[in-house]
């Protein structure tokens, strides 16, 4: 049996029965609304798991399901080493969201992550602790602001509402996803030219831990077969 | 994971020979402060540390390194010289590689004595050598003074010469910033910036702690940046010479001497550099065979600002090093708050010499 992990509600499950309906494959949830069992048609020997969108990385690292479908942001900041750990198998095509860095738009001297870098070596100086950045995606921020050459900030936990932590001073910039900006602006913020961290969209994935039956690796070829993937 | 017995067994002797040498052995808690310490360190180890928060005493890190708590309990006695040595584990999180200790054994050995600092770096070295010996291990060694020496030594504008320090230990961004201080050209939005006739025009709401007066304080310096000119070619040519340099260690010191004739500022740093190889010699380290790199210690190694050096397994590039150490003057200026207290020392990790015996 191959276990499919798929978001459990919202636009998210919605949009992914439609993606693998559209290729010959139904899924759909079975019994009661709040069930969180699922059914699947098309195929023989796949098993519909509906799980919430950000536990489906670690799941599929950890083998418990096959392959999953969830948000290329998320496997990049729940997965050390995401691709030795997991395979993306299709890109869906919606879901889409950039994952970006943002500062005040009334920051009107700083465009790049270089300006950021410089304020934040000034802002540490004058107001005696780094300059903080609110996110939940702690190691792709990291990450990012290592690899450019950021230094002197700290980042600051924030799961929801984050662009609302600089007019609330409790960051002074974010990195958050962001599909078309407009919550962004609505709270005066501007997205860096050189900020775009990651443009992710929903993705399946399949786990790459080796212990696969030859049954299930055979299960897969089919399912990619009907798919057209 | 439970350190070995073999592991103990070695931290043990590895100790008690520093101990033999004079040092003081120390103890200091597993659970530090996380305000000073993290507050000192570079964003790698502070990623890497353990936080947590003690509804008491705020948040609490478990040690990444002895360091900080040697140099804390160090300024309270301020006997000068000094030495310590200490045995204990250190924690920090592995985030790319799985087969890596995120909590494993240090050993370290650490001088204070401001009258002899190439004495005091040459005792690090020799004391972290004969405690390695025998085993299949080869040093590496550089000078992070000599490139920040040379940096100050530009003929540019302060901010430029405190823009390239503060990322000596960030090679890409120092490079960056090289390559854009010494083309004379302003990035196109900066540009657009200082030409508007109104930098603020069509600016946001004000919010958020950076005040406008920050802003225009930045409009200012962009500007005086702007109209300063371009660094020398022949000096950004001798920057990279100097980070290009990869020898033994009494060839890299006649080059230096070499490139010093046309940028008299490294001079001091590397006469220091001439007396620490004198030292060396002294205490029977083989400075002709010795490696020394121009850059090294500048992506790991941060809060070294002098010597620095590691011992590496010589046929295990994949492990981490056996020993690592340099001279941390600039952090005991900042946590002695204007009291300075030069400082060398080095760890060395006893689980990976038991690996290699």
């Amino acid at each position: 049996m191959l276990k499919l992990g798929v978001p459990s509600k919202g636009r998210l499950m919605e949009k992914t029965f439609d993606w693998f309906g559209t290729r010959g494959v139904t899924l759909r949830k079975s019994g009661s609304d709040r069930e969180y069992a699922g059914a699947v048609e098309g195929i023989e020997g796949v098993e519909l798991v509906l799980l919430s969108a950000g536990e489906i990385p670690r799941e599929l690292a950890a083998g418990n399901i096959h392959l999953g479908v969830t948000g290329s942001d998320l496997v990049r900041e729940k997965l050390a080493n995401w691709d030795s750990r997991v395979a993306e198998l299709a890109r869906m095509g919606f879901g889409g969201a950039d994952l970006i860095i943002a500062v005040p738009q009334a920051w009107v001297d700083v465009a790049t992550l270089d300006d950021l870098d410089a304020v934040a070596a000034a802002f540490r100086q004058t107001h005696g602790f780094r300059l903080r950045i609110a996110t939940k995606y702690h190691r792709l921020v990291r990450e990012f602001l290592r690899d450019n050459g950021v230094a002197d900030y700290q980042l600051i936990d924030s799961q929801g509402a984050t662009e609302g932590t600089v007019k609330n001073e409790t960051a002074e910039a974010i990195a958050d996803i962001t599909s078309t900006g407009e919550t962004l602006r609505a709270n005066g913020l501007k997205i860096l030219d050189d900020g775009l961290m990651h443009a992710s969209q929903a993705t399946l994935f399949r786990g790459r831990r080796t212990n696969w039956s030859d049954e299930q690796r055979q299960k897969l070829k089919a399912l990619q077969m009907v798919l057209g993937i | 994971m439970p350190t070995s017995s073999e592991t103990l067994t070695e931290a043990r002797r590895l100790r008690d020979l520093f101990a033999a040498k004079g040092a003081q052995v120390i103890k200091a808690d597993v659970l530090q402060s996380a305000d000073t310490l993290l507050d000192l360190y570079g964003e790698d180890i502070r990623a890497r540390a353990y936080l947590t928060s003690d509804p008491l005493r705020g948040e609490m890190v478990l040690r990444p390194d002895f360091t900080v708590p040697v140099v804390q309990m160090h300024m309270e006695t301020q006997a000068d010289p000094a030495r310590y040595t200490y045995s204990g584990k250190v924690f920090r999180k592995q985030e790319s590689d799985e087969t890596r200790a995120n909590e494993y054994v240090q050993v370290g050995y650490e001088v204070f004595d401001g009258l002899d600092p190439a004495g005091a770096d040459a005792e690090v070295f020799a004391a972290i050598a004969e405690a390695l010996d025998g085993l299949p291990v080869r040093a590496a060694t550089g000078d992070i003074g000599i490139l920040m020496a040379a940096v100050r030594g530009l003929r540019t504008s302060e901010a430029r010469k405190a823009a390239l320090l503060r990322h000596i230990w960030r090679p890409g961004r120092f490079r960056a910033l090289m390559k854009r201080f010494g083309s004379g050209q302003v990035p196109p939005a900066r540009a657009a910036l200082l030409a508007a006739d109104d930098p603020f025009a069509g600016a946001g709401p004000d919010i958020g702690r950076r005040s406008k007066a920050e802003v225009e304080a930045r409009i200012t310096a962009l500007r005086a940046d702007a109209a300063t000119a371009p660094i020398a070619r022949e000096e950004m040519a001798l920057i990279d010479a100097i980070l290009g340099l990869r020898e033994t260690a009494t060839n890299v010191l006649s080059a230096l001497r070499d490139i010093a004739v046309d940028m008299p500022a490294i001079g001091d740093a590397v006469a220091r550099l001439g007396a620490r190889l004198e030292a060396l010699g002294d205490k029977g380290v083989d400075v002709a065979a010795l490696e020394f790199e121009g850059s090294y210690g500048r992506t790991s190694l941060e809060y070294y600002d002098g010597f620095v050096f590691g011992f590496y397994a010589a046929d295990r590039p994949d492990l981490p090093p056996v020993a690592t150490g340099g001279r941390y003057d600039a952090l005991t200026a900042r946590l002695g708050q204007g009291r300075a207290a030069p400082a060398v020392g080095g760890v060395i990790r006893p689980d990976l010499v038991r690996g290699l015996r």
